[in-house]
This record gives C-alpha cells, structure tokens and sequence, in this order.
C-alpha cells in the first residue's frame, strides 16, 4: 500500500502540464452561463482541442479512438486539467462518460462508427432522457411508450431534467417497449435524433436562474429500430453495463475545486466553531481523495470495494459542509451570485439528488454492502 | 500509486485478527488489562513490528485489527517505546503546569513516557506520588489514577522525538479508532438483522438502515484517512505528514464516537445495558479522543 505515482505516470503528468501551459492561453475567456450557443462553441472546441493533442477518451479503448489510459493516468488527467481551470468536460458530459460507453459495450458497428468518432472530436452533443416525471429514484417505473410500427418505434410520453437537452443533438432514450412485463423487464433503449418531428423540448428554469435541463415531450415520435442498442426489452441492463465504465473517477475534477475553495476559506475564518468547521471539512476532503484513491486502485484491479458505493454520499455531506460553511463566513457578501463561492454553493445543492439521491445511496448501501433485507412491500 | 492493502498486508491484516478472535475474546477483554496481555502481544510481535522491517501502514493495520476486538492497555505507548525503554510503557502529554496528571494503567507500567514540545522522559513508577485512584473510571478497562504534580522524569530524547512520538501515536491512535468504529457497524448490523419488531427485522426499516449506512460510511472515510496518512508517515514526501495525521485523528475519532453511539441507538434498551459491549466502545472513544490531540485541537492544526 503506498500513493507514490510511477515513473511513468509521472511523465505523463509532466507532459500533460507542459500541452496545458501552451493550450490555455489560447482560450477565449468562458462564455456566461446562459449564452448556450456560446457555451456549446467553448466546450466542444476544448473537445477538438484534447482530441488532437490525444487525451479524447481517456478511458475508451484504443480500437475507438480512446486513450485506453490506466485509471491512475485518468484521475492524473481530472486533478491536472482541474487544477489549471482549464474547460470542463460540459456539454460533452453525456457523450463522453455515458453514451460513448454505452455504444461501446452494446452497440452495432453501424452505431459505433456513426457515433463514437464524433463524439470524441465534440462534432456531436448528447443528453439524457431517462428521468420521467413520475419515475425519478424509481426510474424502472418509466412510462413513455414505444410501440413498433414496421421498422420505426413510434414514442409517446415526457422525459424530465434532461440535462443539455435543448442543445443536445442526440439523446440516450429508455422507453417501455412491453408494458405486460415486469417494470425492469419491458425497458429498451434507444438512440434519438433530437430534432425528430414531434418533439418538444422545453426549458425548465432552475434555481442558478438559468436552464440547465429540459422537459422533452413526445408526440407521436418516430425512431427508426436500428437505432435500438441492445435487445429489445433488454435496455435496463444496458443502462447499467454503463456503469461497469465507472473506475473511481466520477468526482475528482469536483474534488480538486472543492478542496481550492476550503483552501481559499483559511484565510477568511476567525471564530473558533468556523475554524473548527473548516478544519472538519479539509479533514473530510482529504480523506476523499485518498478514498478515489483506493477506489481508482481498487478499480484497476478488476475488484471495486465497499468505497465504490460510498463515495458520493460521503462526497455529498462534505460538499454541503463546505458550502454552508461559506456562506457562514462570506456573510452578507453572500448576496452577490456573481461571486463564484456563492454560485458554487447554490450549484451544490444538486449534489444529494442527481443521479440517485442520498437516501437511494443509503438504500443501496444498507442493502447491498451491509446485507440488510428490503423495506416490504414495494420491492 | 496502489493505494490498497498488498497481499502481505492481507495476511497480516488476518493474522492480527485471528489472534484477537482466538485470545482475545469479550470475556477476556471485559478482565482487564494485565502483563499477560503485554506478554502475548509482544511474543506476537506487535510492539515491534517496527524493528522487524514493517512500515507504519503495517503498524496501523495492525491497530486497526487490536480496536476492532478493544485490546485493552497502553498499546499504543508500549509500541512507541519499544526499542527505547523495555516492559509495559505508558505515557501522556505533561500537562500544562498547576494541572493534575490523569495516568493510565497506572498499576500495570514499568514506565511512564511524558511528552511536551521540548522532548520525552521518561518517569519511573516508583517515582509518581500515588496519587488517588478514580474509584469509577469512565472507561472500565482503562484504570485511571489523578496525580498532582508529575515528577520531571529523565530525558530520553529532544523535540524531534517528541513531534515523531507525537505524530505516530496520532497515527495508531486513530487506527484503533476506526477499528472500534467499523466493530461499531458490524456488531449494530449484527443486531438489525436479528432483532425483529413489527414481524420483521429492524434492520429493513429505512429510519435504522439509513443510519446504519451513514455508519458504514463514516468507518471507511476514516480508514481511507488512517491508511493515507500512515503511508505518509512510510513515505513523507507523498504528501503533508502533519496535514494526513491531523485529517486521520479527526476523522478517527469521531468515527469512534458517532458510530459507538449510533451502534447504542440500534440496540435500543440492550444499548443502555452494561451487558452489551457497546457501551465499552463508546467510554474508549471519549478516552482514546483526548489523547495525542483531541479532535478539536487537529481541525484547528488543519486550518493553520
Ligand atoms: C442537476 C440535475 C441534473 C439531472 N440530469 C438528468 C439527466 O440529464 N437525465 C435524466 O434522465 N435525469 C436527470 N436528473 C434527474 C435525477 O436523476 C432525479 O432528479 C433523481 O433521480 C431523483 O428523482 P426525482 O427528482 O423524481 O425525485 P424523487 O424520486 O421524487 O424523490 C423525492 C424525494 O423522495 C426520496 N425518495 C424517493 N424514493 C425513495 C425511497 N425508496 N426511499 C427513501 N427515499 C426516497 C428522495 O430521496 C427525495 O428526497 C437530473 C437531476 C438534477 C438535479
């Protein structure tokens, strides 16, 4: 057990640092948050920028464009890209750690090809359309009907909090393909054009001011069926081999700016229950960082530990911590959203309930790593 | 970087665990403290893993191991000072002057370390003025004897040794702490799996498994806390040793404490009983965050 890095890793940082250094200066400054064509512009011209220089698709497999990195060069990459405040991944989010993947692991090799390269250079936006206003933490309750009709699926029903989803050029789509089945099993999923006739999409405001996630609507929406990924009535696993892809990694870019901001906290904390607090909270980071470590670890060994399901409830609670803590101390400076700290704190608090909230990780944990039986009845 | 127990750490890890599984059961430990214990354990090698060539993730999984069973004594000390003073060594930061000293063990020591910012000495038993036995010491296994004024001992080593005692005491402190916190979810998670109240077991109502898991949780942040910052203390130039030391004890203790009491809440009325070892976890913790630094004092070391 130790956390000295290889020397190969250690060249690999070298040299990501040095490409950073040159790459950086030649951004234009960040668009505002609701200059959406601007954004989409930003983040996929970062994109183009890490697929020529070789770090697109850290963790995809080489044969599709990726970097095949070892989950120690990918965390590298996280902490070092974060750390020089270069672009986040953004639009490219659902593309790059969740569609990709999924294309990878149970597409066609028309699908692939379609897809995974553009999705690399950012030639093409993806976005989610799992959550339903009636099947949010129960996502399996999903209601939107696909009906076969020749070689198309014909969809009707609403998504919700489909993030990206007004710029998005393709979404990730669960639909109910057998509604006599049971709820896990009737579920497809399916590749969609966003600018297929019938579809509405319409943004919902959020509590930042601006819109970050969509309502789609669906009326009467045709989806060709070679654009089904997997089997029919087979999408809830799918969904889930998506997840296989995880290795640790998911926070540290989250991480590092967490830990920037309890850092620039030090200076500004004078009573002793703030500082006593602060103390806390880097405590807390600290030993999340050292947590994604073992789970990165553990991940590379083909065996993920308990830490795998623990971290984003624990990553939650220190992140609400920190975020309490600075509005504590910004004091009626805390009015202005134009400070960063402040936004970060209203931005945050999505943290406890987007994908999967803390009490469906306290589920998952007392259930399956604790061994405790299901509460009754609707299991 | 390979931030994971290593076979031999496994094996280690296991070893430890049957020892304290096969000689130091609840109805041993519930006796008490004695040179039996000492004896044993140093046969095993405990104390001296150090000079057998174990790094201190070794030591610490070892500590993790000796707190999850609540090994009585002054282990911590004991191995601190092996290779310096030999036999059963307790200790303390001297405190400040006018306040009285609270020993530990104060029957079973053949000497006393006393820690303060310009080094360790050492103070002979036979020098203590006996002082007043706390006739109901909180902790029950932990003997405690008030002292007024501590004798000032014989020098054994400068202010390095003290902050290197200092550091690596907090270090096997907080890993005998997180052991005694995950002993916390597996014996509470023991009991909601039995224990069935409205014809099911308690452990499927959501109120006690939410709790249970923000136990498990807080045991394995820990962990993650107390292994990094002991390979730290291994490796020093991975990372801030004062900053990994002073996270771990925090984190540590408060494991210690929030799941021995969150462990006391699942048991309901047994919880309040002397009976179920609960109790015994929990009146450790209080004794065991007090020393090498209270939690308080790290999460201010942490912010300056
Ligand atoms: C910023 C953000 C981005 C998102 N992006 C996307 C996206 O791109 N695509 C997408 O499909 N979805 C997205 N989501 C949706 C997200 O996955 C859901 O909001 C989340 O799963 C919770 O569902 P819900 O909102 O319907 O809440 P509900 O499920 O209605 O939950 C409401 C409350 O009830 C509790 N609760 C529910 N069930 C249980 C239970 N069994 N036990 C205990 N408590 C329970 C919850 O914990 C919560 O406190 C996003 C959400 C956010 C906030």
């Amino acid at each position: 057990m130790d956390l000295r890095l290889s020397d190969s890793d250690e060249a690999f940082r070298a040299e990501l640092r040095a490409w950073l250094t040159r790459a950086l200066p030649e951004l234009d400054s960040p668009p505002a948050r609701d200059d959406w064509p601007a954004r989409v512009r930003y983040d996929t011209d970062w994109q183009r920028r890490l697929f020529d220089a070789g770090y697109a698709g850290m963790s995809w497999p080489t044969e599709y464009g990726g970097r095949d990195a070892s989950p120690t060069e990918q965390l590298l990459f996280l902490e070092e890209t974060t750390q020089a405040q270069a672009p986040y991944v953004g639009v490219n989010f659902v593309g790059n750690l969740h569609a990709g993947p999924t294309l990878i692991a149970e597409g066609t090799d028309e699908q692939k090809a379609a897809h995974l390269p553009r999705i690399l250079r950012g030639d093409e936006v993806w976005c989610q359309c799992f959550s339903e206003p009636g099947a949010g933490s129960d996502l399996a309750g999903l209601r939107a009907r696909a009906v076969r009709d020749g070689d198309d699926y014909v969809v009707n029903g609403q998504k919700i909090w489909c993030s990206f989803g007004h710029v998005g050029e393709f979404g990730e789509l669960l639909v109910r393909t057998d509604p006599d089945a049971s709820k896990h099993r009737g579920i497809s999923w399916l590749i969609l054009a966003m600018d297929s006739a019938g579809i509405e999409v319409r943004p919902i405001e959020t509590l930042l001011g601006s819109s970050e996630f969509s309502e789609v609507f669906f009326d009467e929406v045709r989806v060709p069926v070679v654009n089904r990924v997997g089997a029919e009535n087979d999408g809830w696993r799918v969904t889930n081999v998506t997840l296989s892809f995880e290795r640790g990694t998911a926070f540290v870019g989250e991480m590092v700016d967490a830990r920037r901001l309890a850092d620039e906290l030090r200076p500004l904390v004078h009573d002793a229950t703030d500082r006593h607090e602060l103390g806390h909270v880097l405590a807390q980071l600290d030993a999340l960082w050292a947590l994604t470590m073992r789970n990165v670890t553990q991940a590379s060994h083909g065996t993920p530990g308990p830490g795998a399901l623990m971290f984003k409830l624990a990553y939650s609670e220190a992140r609400d911590r920190l975020g309490e803590l600075s509005m504590r101390v910004l004091g009626r400076d805390a009015f202005d959203v134009h400070d960063y700290r402040v936004e970060e704190r209203l931005r945050t608090l999505s943290i406890p309930i987007a994908a999967g909230t803390s009490q469906i990780q306290r589920n998952i944990i007392g259930e399956r790593l604790l061994g405790l039986p299901k509460e009754k009845s609707w299991e | 970087m390979n931030f994971d127990l290593s076979e031999d750490q496994r094996a280690l890890q296991e070893g430890i665990r049957r020892l304290c599984e096969g000689r130091f059961d609840m109805t041993r430990v519930r006796s008490g403290f004695d040179t039996s214990v000492w004896t044993e354990l140093a046969d095993t090698g405990v104390f001296s893993l150090r000079a057998d060539g174990f790094g201190w993730a070794d030591v610490s999984l070892t500590f993790q191991e000796l707190g999850r069973a609540l090994v009585p004594g002054p282990l911590v000390w004991s191995h601190l000072a092996h290779g310096v003073v030999d036999g059963v060594v307790g200790g303390l930061e001297r405190p400040r002057r006018g306040e009285p000293a609270i020993v530990e063990h104060p029957g079973d020591l053949d000497a006393l370390a006393v820690i303060d910012d310009a080094g360790v000495a050492l103070v002979r038993p036979a020098d203590l003025d006996p002082g007043a036995p706390l006739t109901w010491p909180l902790d029950p296994l932990t003997p405690m004897q008030r002292i007024a004024e501590l004798p000032a001992g014989e020098p054994i080593g400068d202010a390095r040794l003290a902050t290197a005692w200092r550091q690596a005491g907090a270090v096997l402190t907080a890993a005998y702490e997180v052991g005694m916190a995950q002993a916390c979810v597996e014996r509470a998670t023991a009991y909601a799996l039995e224990r069935e109240q409205f014809g099911r077991p308690i452990g499927s109502f959501q109120a006690v498994k939410h709790l249970l898991a923000d136990l498990a949780v807080r045991a394995e942040v820990a962990r993650a806390a107390v292994d990094a910052a002991a390979c730290t203390l291994d490796d020093p130039e991975t990372g801030d040793v004062r900053r990994a030391v002073s996270g771990a004890k925090v984190l540590a203790g408060e494991a210690a404490l929030g799941n021995a009491k969150g462990a006391l809440q699942v048991y309901g009325g047994m919880g309040f009983t002397w009976e179920v070892d609960v109790h015994l976890y929990l009146k450790r913790a209080w004794v065991l965050n007090t020393a090498f630094g209270a939690p308080a004092a790290h999460a201010d070391a942490l912010v300056s």
